[in-house]
């Protein structure tokens, strides 16, 4: 598996390919870690090709940022969009956007435990690479594995029957939704909901078991000080539709409260570096790199004072029973992706028990009327905005995204700062080292399609560069 | 071992939204009989990234870098069924969109003018892969055996083109198995 010669350790030998993602690991004279670098490696211009387009376009091209979460993007475009034409869209049409919100939720966060970060824990960060995944998954724990599928398929089902199709849907529209939803479809995801609930409780199961089988390393696993972001309902509960922002320090401290969104200009910067096609957000009033600040799950959990469904609020309760809050081992991540199936759950049986769900009232009428227009959700991995400027007649004249990964970019290099000084060996690298820097990334569920407005993977190439500059190792994942 | 060896199979995607990846997906517990029957070797979803030489190789997204270009000629070299899956691949669709603009304006847009960048800088293309002038579709640059259009294809569309080379056939389109969707 391992060919050693004297520059390079190759696992798997590879020729240095699909390396959309990477990290270096800069060593101090010494030979110990003194930097880390997660460099995202491609970039795709949509905030320059949609120049021109006329604004009701945007929710379907900008979906194809992401085919993991696109519903995030035909969301927020939306709402941009409904912000140029002015209008508040009819009550039926915001509870069916979020309905199949819930179902993205469900399916995504269920996607990012069973098939990309399960086998990790299931199978153990140093067990064989051929097999560490969700196929070697299947193999050696076949009920496993199909729950995770069957979740993750309930989820994509909500999708569809709201919206028609399960990716790139051409549901959400600017002023409402273009579908009202059938008793029918209402009484079949319905149906879904009792086994799509009894996975998430074993879901949850099976981690809170893993946490007591592997404290202090979970509480400790990239554990770092950090702010937090996410949006809030009005009473401060957990919130992914609408709702403005609430930024929370390390202690728990309520920095900024109950910020419109569209002013997020005023709250948040970015800065470019030369190594990567993935900007670096801040906090404005706290400056770069200080002002990092993490979105998500784990945040939006940090932030939030409670969570408008019981079982997920029991859930919650735990989460604040047990350690420190917030919690800032990035390894919480996972825990908290799967308190908010429960919620996502809860919350589409609410939707649709609710008397306006089925109503075809579901579009507002209007023209272009406002000359910006900005869109801001919680997509699963963060708070999510799409900034638009159009002229009089609605033609796109610029645009602004950031994406949840983006946010995250400062934290997720930390984290692999700090898994990098806890477990790397410099002159004796190891494939499971390197496998647990990537698991560090992993917790954030970065979607680098989103974030570069591209398309990236896993970081699979670690350079090893000595004090003079010079790459001393290059470890590929094979 | 008695069993037939398993048709290896490997995947990748350029540039594109992994869309059509999560389609393939979208077969659900058709996964496990399919994993039966072959051998997922490099893919997304696998930590596996070098590819071996394989029976079927499928490449989702258009060829927008040098380091798109590398995996691609790559995947040809070594795979004796090339599938361009989806739109991206076969027409260059939604990256392409930036064709109509000069690259240095996409970068600077992004890099510079944007309105939350408070410290810019362009990217080091020592560091980070080097942007081609034009998104191009995979067929500009490698033989292409067979096409599953759609944006993304659906899963069961996907199904049946698996099924069908699985059993040693080339996928026949008809209004049935194709919506073109």
């Amino acid at each position: 598996m391992t060919d050693v010669n004297t520059q390079t350790i190759t696992i798997n030998p590879v020729t240095r390919i699909e390396g959309h993602a990477k990290i270096t690991i800069h060593l101090d004279d010494a030979g110990n870690v003194a930097d880390t670098r997660f460099h995202v490696v491609e970039f795709r211009g949509f905030e320059k090709f949609c120049e021109g387009r006329y604004f009701a376009e945007m929710p379907q091209i900008t979906a194809r940022i992401c085919g993991i979460c696109p519903v995030s993007h035909l969301l927020a475009s939306a709402k941009a969009c409904d912000a140029v034409l002015g209008v508040e869209i009819p009550r039926p049409a915001k509870l069916l956007r979020e309905l199949m919100h819930m179902g993205q939720l469900t399916q995504s966060h269920a996607l990012s435990f069973f098939h990309l970060s399960a086998p990790d824990l299931l199978l153990g960060y140093d067990s064989n690479p051929a097999l560490r995944n969700v196929v070697g998954l299947i193999q050696q724990h076949p009920d496993i594995a199909r729950k995770g599928i069957r979740l993750r398929k309930l989820g994509q089902e909500v999708i569809k029957l709201t919206a028609g199709r399960k990716i790139h849907a051409d549901f959400p529209v600017p002023g409402g939704v273009n579908k009202a939803l059938t008793n029918t479809e209402r009484d079949e995801m319905r149906a879904g909901l009792t086994e799509a609930m009894q996975h998430a409780r074993f879901a949850l199961d099976l981690l809170r078991r893993y946490q007591q089988d592997h404290q202090p390393e979970v509480e400790d696993f990239a554990a770092f000080d950090s702010n937090f972001m996410g949006l809030v309902q009005a009473d401060g509960a957990l919130e992914h539709y609408d709702g403005r922002l609430r930024f929370c320090d390390n202690e728990g401290r309520v920095l900024e409260d109950q910020i419109d969104p569209a002013n997020y200009l005023a709250v948040i910067g970015e800065a470019a570096e030369p190594w990567s096609y993935l900007k670096f957000p801040f906090i404005k009033r706290l400056g770069y790199p200080d002002g990092m600040y993490r979105v998500g799950p784990l945040a939006r959990l940090n932030v939030a004072d409670r969570i408008a469904s019981p079982q997920a609020d029991r859930e919650l309760q735990e989460w604040r029973s047990q350690g420190r809050s917030p919690r800032r081992s990035s390894f919480y991540y996972h825990w908290a992706r799967l308190i908010e199936i429960v919620y996502a759950l809860e919350r589409i049986e609410q939707l649709l028990d609710d008397p306006d769900i089925c109503s075809t009232d579901i579009l507002a009428d209007g023209k272009p009327t406002n000359q910006q227009g900005i869109g801001v959700i919680e997509a699963p991995r963060g708070t999510l905005i799409h900034h638009y400027w159009v002229d009089a007649n609605g033609r796109v004249e610029k645009v602004n995204l950031i994406v949840a990964t983006g946010h995250n970019n400062l934290a997720m290099n930390r984290a692999v700062q700090a898994v990098a000084r806890k477990y790397v060996k410099a002159r004796q690298l190891q494939e499971g080292m390197l496998n647990r820097v990537e698991a560090a990334i992993r917790c954030y569920d970065p979607c680098l399609s989103c974030s570069t407005h591209a398309i990236g993977q896993m970081p699979i190439v670690v350079e090893v560069v000595g004090a003079d500059g010079i790459v001393q190792q290059t470890l590929t994942r094979g | 071992m008695s069993d037939k060896p398993k048709i290896k199979v490997a995947t990748a995607w350029l540039g594109g939204c992994s869309g059509c990846h999560m389609s393939i997906l979208d077969i659900d517990e058709r996964i496990i009989d399919l994993a039966k029957l072959v051998e997922f070797t490099a893919s997304p979803i696998t930590d596996l990234k070098e590819i071996p030489e394989v029976d079927v190789g499928i490449i989702e997204g258009a060829v927008c870098n040098d380091e798109n270009e590398h995996v691609l000629r790559t995947m040809r070299s070594r795979c004796k069924v090339l599938i361009a899956l989806g739109d991206c691949a076969l027409t260059g669709n939604i990256p392409a969109l930036r064709n109509s603009f000069k690259l240095e304006e996409v970068v600077t847009r992004g890099f510079v003018e944007i309105e939350s960048t408070q410290i810019a800088g362009v990217p080091d293309t020592t560091v980070v892969p080097r942007l081609l002038k034009r998104v191009r579709p995979i067929q500009e640059f490698v033989k292409v055996d067979a096409h599953i259009p759609g944006c993304p294809p659906d899963a069961d569309t996907i199904w049946y083109a698996l099924t069908e080379l699985l059993a040693g056939r080339m996928p026949q389109w008809n209004e049935t198995n194709l919506k073109y969707d």
